[in-house]
């Protein structure tokens, strides 16, 4: 193992690859409809501070409407 | 039954451990076998008193580990910053190289001491801490695993501090940079910090909220990213399994590319990804308000992620490293100031609309600087990855002043932020014992990194300038120890420096001790129950 496999890799289409994935997962982030995700996910440190979930509460905690309860 | 496989396990272990520091061939490599045995031997008599205890309930989370972090930290970073302030005297005042320390507290052995006590210990501490208490409560589940997985990794990364410092000490080291522990000490990280990604994951695979949250990823990516770069990094073959001795499997620039690209991802995971899981939970919480944006932290994250891992380069400017590699490097590097500049402006306009509690909660105010040497140190990194700049700065003291601003600055002063988060709330009291110690804390500990950092600009800037001064017959103009002397008066400013900031480090230690001692008990857990 030496450093041409880094030269390799940057020459090829991996180096390529990479960057689209990268721009992949930014368009991802910027679908229509993340922004309600988003205002939920952002939200999560607010909720559980002292105690994990119900553990009758199923998978799914997330409120219809997104908004924190 | 699981306990008393436990016991076999732990058994076995004492006794091989025993076996091979009989045999052993060095000094280092028998006290940490010696080390190894006594660890197994608490822990089996502390498994055998405490089997068939009542199992805690399964609806709340584990606190007690993190409590133990919250203590460790403290304890590991007065213990890091005083060996500091040792050795940057040292440095200044050749004499306190002791006779009597006879080779064992001298310079050369008590610098990864300090590295690797600050580093791994006290930041190391810090992000199992954090990452046990952030994946539980961001997860609404009880950490995988339970207490046993939690104990395990905790001891067996303070087993880790203790085997490294001691070997340090007597003169056990591969000479990696922060990666100094031998072989036998490298094969225990592996297994402890599996442990540790398997409770990290398996709390995020039972969680109860359907997104992951930010912070997550981040210590999620710093965890698999330093599990990749211990390995390779430490491919070596110890020379006898009796011995702490191991040669290297790769050599020459291979070896020093492999080495740098290990201890820059070390500085872009361990001491950025982590403690911007950190950022990403407890300014927040301080600020008791969202991120200012989750988009730009989720592409804060991918940015990061994809260009940190070509960084590493800039260490090797001019030397046998091919130009097209140390080109790349510089080019990725600078490029990398851009995520690094969103998550800053991320983290600080969490405050927008919340900036008065600047003016009220030094806690806050401690991450805001925090966040501000952040983009800082993330400025000047690319800066003097450019190969122009980097002809003056590599070397010198600047190196080592950009790295300061960026471990004390950064990672110290958000740290400081999280235990003082947490110590309230870990052991349910109603707030901190006094804020104004707090500010005193925070004005020690800023005063001092700039300090240090002024300092470090000065003698380093000054000492490459020396370096390349030529006289009219093309003949370099100083001998190095003309720079040495020159030196003098920025490393006693630099130790000064280093004095407020542990003195900073020991009122924080007193203050945190305080708000648990000298306070009632006002809730079970946690202070604040969320708006429901």
């Amino acid at each position: 193992m030496d450093y041409h496999i880094l030269r390799e890799f940057a020459d090829s289409w991996a180096a390529a690859a990479m960057l689209l994935v990268f721009l992949g997962a930014v368009v991802w982030a910027f679908r229509p409809g993340s922004a309600k995700t988003h205002a939920d996910t952002a939200n999560i440190p607010f909720r559980h501070e002292d105690k994990p979930a119900d553990p009758g509460a199923g998978d799914s905690l997330r409120s219809d409407d997104g908004a924190t309860r | 039954m699981w306990d008393y496989i436990k016991l076999i396990a732990l058994g076995l272990a004492a006794a091989l451990a025993a076996y091979a520091a009989s045999q052993a061939r060095d000094l280092p490599y028998m006290v940490n076998m010696i080390e190894a045995m006594l660890a197994a031997v608490i822990a089996f008599i502390w498994i055998l008193r405490t089997m068939g205890d009542p199992k805690p309930s399964k609806n709340e989370y584990c606190d007690g580990v993190i409590r133990a972090g919250v203590i460790a930290t403290t304890f590991w970073g007065v213990v890091g910053f005083l060996v500091a302030v040792i050795i940057a005297f040292q440095l200044a005042f050749p004499q306190l190289n002791l006779e009597f320390g006879n080779g064992m507290l001298n310079f050369g052995r008590l610098r990864p001491l300090h590295t690797s006590a600050v580093i791994f210990a006290f930041g190391g501490n810090a992000l199992i801490a954090s990452a046990f208490y952030v994946v539980q409560r961001t997860s609404a589940a009880r950490l995988f695993g339970g207490n046993s997985l939690g104990w395990f990794v905790f001891w067996g990364w303070q087993l880790i501090i203790v085997m490294a410092a001691s070997s340090y000490l007597l003169g056990g080291s591969q000479g990696r940079e922060y990666a100094e522990m031998n072989w036998h000490i490298d094969l225990w990280i592996t297994v402890v910090w599996v442990a540790y990604l398997l409770a990290f994951l398996g709390t995020i695979f039972k969680r109860k909220e359907p997104h992951i949250y930010v912070a997550n990823w981040f210590y999620l990516s710093f965890i698999v990213t330093i599990a990749m770069l211990h390995l390779v990094n430490n491919l070596a073959i110890p020379v006898s399994i009796f011995g702490s001795k191991s040669v290297q499997v790769m050599s020459g620039v291979q070896d020093a590319m492999t080495q740098w690209w290990y201890g820059h991802n070390a500085v872009g995971f361990f001491l950025t990804a982590g403690f911007l899981g950190m950022m990403y939970y407890f300014v927040p919480k301080q600020a008791e308000r969202p991120v200012y944006s989750y988009k730009l932290s989720i592409v804060h994250f991918w940015a990061l992620i994809f260009l940190y891992i070509w960084a590493g380069p800039h260490h090797l400017h001019y030397t046998a490293l091919p130009d097209w590699a140390s080109t790349l490097g510089m080019v990725m590097s600078v490029i990398l100031w851009m995520p690094s500049w969103g998550g800053m402006i991320n983290g600080l306009m969490t405050l927008s609309g919340a900036w008065d509690k600047l003016r009220t909660d030094p806690v806050i105010r401690m991450m805001v600087v925090s966040i501000g040497f952040y983009g800082m140190s993330t400025f000047e990194g690319p800066m003097m990855s450019i190969k122009a700049v980097n002809s003056l700065s590599h070397y010198t003291d600047w190196t080592i002043g950009h790295v300061h601003s960026g471990a004390l600055g950064w990672n110290g002063m958000i740290t400081f932020g999280m235990l003082y988060f947490l110590t309230p709330r870990l052991w349910g009291r109603s707030g901190l014992y006094s804020l104004k110690l707090v500010s005193w804390h925070f004005w020690l500990a800023t005063i001092g990194i700039v300090l240090y950092a002024s300092s470090m600009w000065v003698t380093g800037i000054m000492e490459g300038l020396m370096w390349r001064e030529v006289d009219a017959q093309g003949f370099l103009v100083n001998a190095f120890a003309d720079t040495v002397a020159a030196k003098m008066p920025m490393y006693v400013v630099r130790g000064c420096g280093g004095v407020l900031y542990l003195t900073g480090g020991i009122i924080m230690a007193y203050n945190l001790w305080a708000t648990v001692a000298k306070q009632p008990k006002t809730a079970e857990a946690s202070v604040a129950v969320p708006a429901e």
